[in-house]
């Protein structure tokens, strides 16, 4: 390695540990981010309230209403008559009202049933569908239930079995937190290469840098490696909570989930120093970083939203998206395993972008000013 | 390190050219000179002449659109790297990592520029010594003084011995000690080295140090030669004129035939006449022959040139008088958190005054002055403005102040009406009264022309003059001005004080920052700040007498002010 790369990687180092901004975006947001979408964050609906009216009790009836609070899904709260119910979902008390109505003990003992009503607060389409589906699912169990109690057999002539994989405990922090590994990962090498870039031109280093007979592929390079190397720090830290704080599953190997972040983190830095090569202050360069590489990292990455359910125009834009393929990635490493069908593809998209971005950067960075 | 080559640059034809907004600004039109080898260059020239892109050209940071310059013998556009190699750079705002230590800037542009490793030690030593900073090695740069710090970024920019040394404006804001031991340094290797070194300045006054000067103005060669030779026309034009009021002397001067120049300068009125025209004999002003200077010399070219003054004097409505003074400052105090920046500070302006406040960056001046203008409460002693004490009422003491300052804190892409307007209603101004001050700035200002111009397109002079029409809005009492005419070229310096005077004469007070020593003899009294305290206080001519000795006799500010920080340190 030359003398002049080997000491602007020497100054870069020296300038992050002594920066607490850099340290603050290469450690401690990551780890706020972690913590937050960890803990804080959860798609699964758990404890949801659900109102239960029973408007005339009987053994039947408190045997359904029975039915729910053994599942982890629901907070149950017991109301007299439905307008008391009505009012209580108003107010946001409960999510979703369970009726049955007075006719319940007489026609649940009649050949064709009795009516159950089920109420939800649509505002939230996604959990009320959930819970239709909870309350769907709880309805079936309490039937079974019922069922065997009587020592018939449910007669139904087709039955649904169901298994999920992969994620078997349906815990959304096992897709959540290995997504965010994108999102991290963008954030230094994208915005925090951005702004480093930005600063040099702001505190007039880089003309003082440009006029010495450093070339142009040193600059970048100067830049490259450290926040390389910082970023593949951020990951190990990032992995490391996601195994052993988050219990996040690793089906995968290791080593493909660090050459593939190998991979994307080149392709975000290419994104900043592209950027950096366009907007010269800090503010400008944190705003297109974060309008062009962060949100779109956390939008339209499948990291939270399914791009399968995104309209077609959106879907399309999500294809110059690097987070997008290295999202794809990282969930297949961690809850399913080395699946080289869809490791192969999204890592050569990957390489693709990570070419494109660092070419043009490298073919606009010239070392002139204005 | 003694080159074959006769000139160390070679510029021929040149012209560059930037886009800005819609328009095109030509920054150098066509020019052609040759930098010779072995001595110290000037590139003089008030702001926006062309120096920065100049030397950005010569260092190979820019490509010309049309013309060519050759650096040591090589073409700095086509040979950059190979240019790079050979010169020593110091930008505008040194290039230092504020973030590292001194050892560890030093380190930086020692690979930067393949210095051998085991060459370093030596060179280092006696480049810090040389800079003073043996002692600081460890300190980061960021905690140095602001000479320090300029002489860090030289010494960064020596650090393999370059046949040519490029400064761009690397003496502004820096304190005048530190200063002239830059000036020492350079001509030190000049004549131990044989480097040669093109600096650009803003200050008229650095050109009588080169030894030979290149004088560019919007973007044109105006002139090229020794400061001698541009000097030695204007012996015996120049006087100086005594007499009892310097302000209606100087406007009467100024009007008078054959009069090129008339400029307060201390206690009396400098004056350049035409060639051949004696000094006014009948002005009851006691005339004697001064020396002339380099800027006596510029203003003639400018004036040959059509530069001429804007506007008339009609400042407006006149001050009553007040037997109290209008600014009192008693044992003012600032800390910012265990730092002091402004200590034991005492002073009153009286009505009608212009004073000054003399210093280099970091002095503690902006920090006294926000005090003034009640953005910064004190954290200790007593403050009054206008006969309010800003503790209790800011605002109201807000309402007589006029602020302007260099940066020109306009809206950029507002026209020059609708700074106007805003400033206007800012201050309360509507109705009548509003539109009868925009048409009086508009007038009294000749900004008619152009009102409905984007004013971040406009040139230097005129943003300046809008600048000042926008403080005087609400007909203040006190106008403030932080650092009004430093980098404006000289015609436009005059026009300004000449309003500047005409306000103080209606007895507005005036207050001016300033780390501009010529800038400081336009004022009736001055302090001189360093480090958060006053060295002295008095007229620029007491002042100048205090350092005046055998050896000095007739010293300037900038003898003056080096005298009192050298005898603050000793004591």
């Amino acid at each position: 390695m030359s003398m002049r790369l080997n000491g602007l990687i020497r100054k870069e180092f020296l300038q992050i540990m002594r920066d607490p901004s850099s340290i603050a975006i290469a450690f401690l947001m990551p780890l706020v981010l972690l913590l937050l979408f960890g803990y804080g964050v959860s798609l699964d609906s758990e404890h949801i309230p659900l109102g239960v009216v029973v408007e005339a009790p009987s053994a039947d009836s408190s045997n359904f209403a029975a039915a729910f609070p053994e599942s982890r899904y629901f907070h149950i709260v017991h109301f007299q008559d439905t307008h008391q119910a009505v009012e209580s979902m108003m107010a946001g008390r409960v999510n979703a009202i369970v009726v049955l109505k007075q006719d319940f003990p007489k026609r649940s003992r009649q050949p064709d049933g009795a009516p159950v009503q089920l109420i939800l607060n649509g505002v939230d389409e996604n959990t009320a569908r959930i819970i239709s589906g909870y309350v769907d699912g709880a309805l079936q169990k309490w039937l079974e239930h019922d069922a065997a109690m009587r020592g018939d057999q449910l007669h139904s002539p087709i039955r649904m079995a169901q298994r999920v994989w992969f994620n078997g405990e349906l815990r959304s922090r096992n897709f959540l937190v290995p997504g965010l590994i994108a999102v991290i990962m963008t954030l230094i090498g994208a915005l925090l290469t951005a702004l480093v870039m930005a600063r040099e031109w702001e505190r007039g280093t880089m003309e003082a840098l440009l006029v010495t007979p450093i070339s142009m592929n040193e600059v970048i390079l100067g830049k490259l490696i450290p926040y390389f190397i910082l970023g593949m720090g951020g990951l190990a830290l990032s992995v490391a909570m996601a195994l052993w704080l988050f219990e996040v599953p690793l089906r995968g190997s290791l080593w493909v989930l660090f050459a593939a972040s190998a991979l994307f983190l080149i392709a975000a830095l290419g994104m900043g120093l592209l950027i950096s090569s366009v907007a010269k202050s800090q503010f400008v360069a944190g705003q297109v970083a974060i309008i062009g590489t962060f949100l779109p990292a956390f939008i339209l990455s499948g990291f939270i939203f399914d791009i399968n359910s995104m309209p077609g125009f959106v879907q399309a834009i999500t294809h110059v998206i690097a987070a997008r393929y290295y999202v794809a990635i990282l969930q297949t490493l961690f809850l399913v395993g080395d699946e080289w069908s869809v490791i192969l593809p999204n890592a050569a998209a990957l390489v693709l972008l990570a070419a494109i971005f660092l070419g043009i950067t490298w073919k606009k960075t010239r070392k002139r000013l204005g | 390190m003694q080159s074959p080559l006769k000139y160390a640059l070679e510029a021929s034809n040149l012209s560059k050219s930037f886009q800005a907004g819609g328009r095109r600004i030509a920054a150098l039109k066509n020019i052609s000179f040759k930098v010779r080898n072995g001595m110290v260059t000037g590139l003089i020239g008030p702001d926006a002449a062309g120096k920065s892109t100049l030397m950005r050209l010569a260092s190979g940071l820019l490509a010309p659109d049309s013309g060519s310059i050759e650096v040591l013998g090589m073409d700095a556009t086509k040979n950059s790297l190979e240019v790079q190699s050979a010169i020593g750079y110091m930008p505008q705002r040194f290039g230092l990592y504020e973030d590292l230590t001194v050892g560890e800037n030093l380190d930086l542009y020692a690979d930067l520029q393949n210095v051998a490793v085991r060459e370093r030690p030596s060179r280092y030593e006696e480049l810090l010594a040389m800079a003073g900073l043996s002692p600081f090695k460890h300190r980061l740069a960021g905690n140095l003084s602001g000479g320090m710090k300029q002489k860090l970024g030289l010494a960064c920019a020596l650090v393999r011995q370059p046949a040519l040394l490029l400064l761009d404006e690397s003496t502004v804001g820096v304190d005048p000690v530190s200063r002239r031991e830059l000036w020492s340094i350079i001509y030190r290797l000049v004549r131990e080295k044989g480097a040669s070194v093109l600096l650009s300045t803003a200050y008229l006054d650095e050109a009588e140090r080169c030894d030979e000067v290149l004088l560019l103005h919007e973007g044109e060669l105006l002139d090229q030669g020794t400061p001698a030779s541009f000097c030695e026309p204007m012996r015996g034009r120049v006087f100086a004129m005594h007499g009892p009021a310097k302000r209606t002397l100087q406007t009467a001067l100024a009007e008078e035939p054959g009069v090129i120049d008339a400029l307060i300068h201390g206690d009396h009125v400098r004056i350049v006449m035409e060639e051949g025209v004696p000094a006014p004999q009948d002005m009851g002003a006691e005339i004697s022959p001064l020396p002339p200077r380099f800027e006596d010399s510029f203003v003639t070219m400018l004036k040959k040139r059509g530069g001429e003054f804007h506007g008339n004097a009609n400042p407006g409505k006149t001050i009553p008088e007040s037997p109290l003074p209008v600014i009192e400052l008693e044992s003012l105090q600032r800390r910012f958190g265990g730092f002091t920046a402004v200590k034991n500070v005492t002073f009153s302006v009286s009505r009608g005054e212009v004073f000054g406040l003399l210093g280099a960056n970091g002095a503690g001046k902006s920090t006294t002055f926000r005090m003034l203008c009640g953005l910064l409460p004190p954290s200790g002693g007593k403050l009054r403005v206008a006969g309010v004490d800003l503790r209790h009422a800011a605002s109201r003491a807000r309402a007589k102040i006029g602020y302007m300052s260099q940066k020109f804190s306009l809206y950029g892409n507002l026209s020059v009406l609708e700074n106007l307007n805003f400033f206007g209603a800012a201050y309360g101004l509507t109705g009548k009264q509003g539109a009868n001050r925009i048409s009086w700035a508009l007038e009294e200002f000749s900004l008619s022309q152009i009102a409905d111009s984007v004013s971040a397109d406009l040139p230097l002079g005129y943003k300046q003059r809008l600048a000042l029409a926008c403080a005087l809005m609400h007909e203040p009492e006190i106008l403030f001005l932080d650092e009004p005419t430093s980098g404006v070229d000289p015609i436009a310096r005059r026009e300004f004080w000449r309003r500047i005077n005409d306000l103080a004469s209606r007895g507005v007070t005036v207050m001016v920052t300033t780390h501009f020593m010529e800038e400081a003899e336009y004022c009736d009294r001055l302090a001189i700040m360093a480090m958060g305290e006053i060295l002295t206080i008095g007229t620029p001519t007491e002042i100048k007498a205090g350092a005046r000795s055998k050896a000095l006799p007739e010293p300037s500010m900038e003898d003056a002010f080096i005298r009192l920080i050298e005898s603050r340190g000793s004591s």
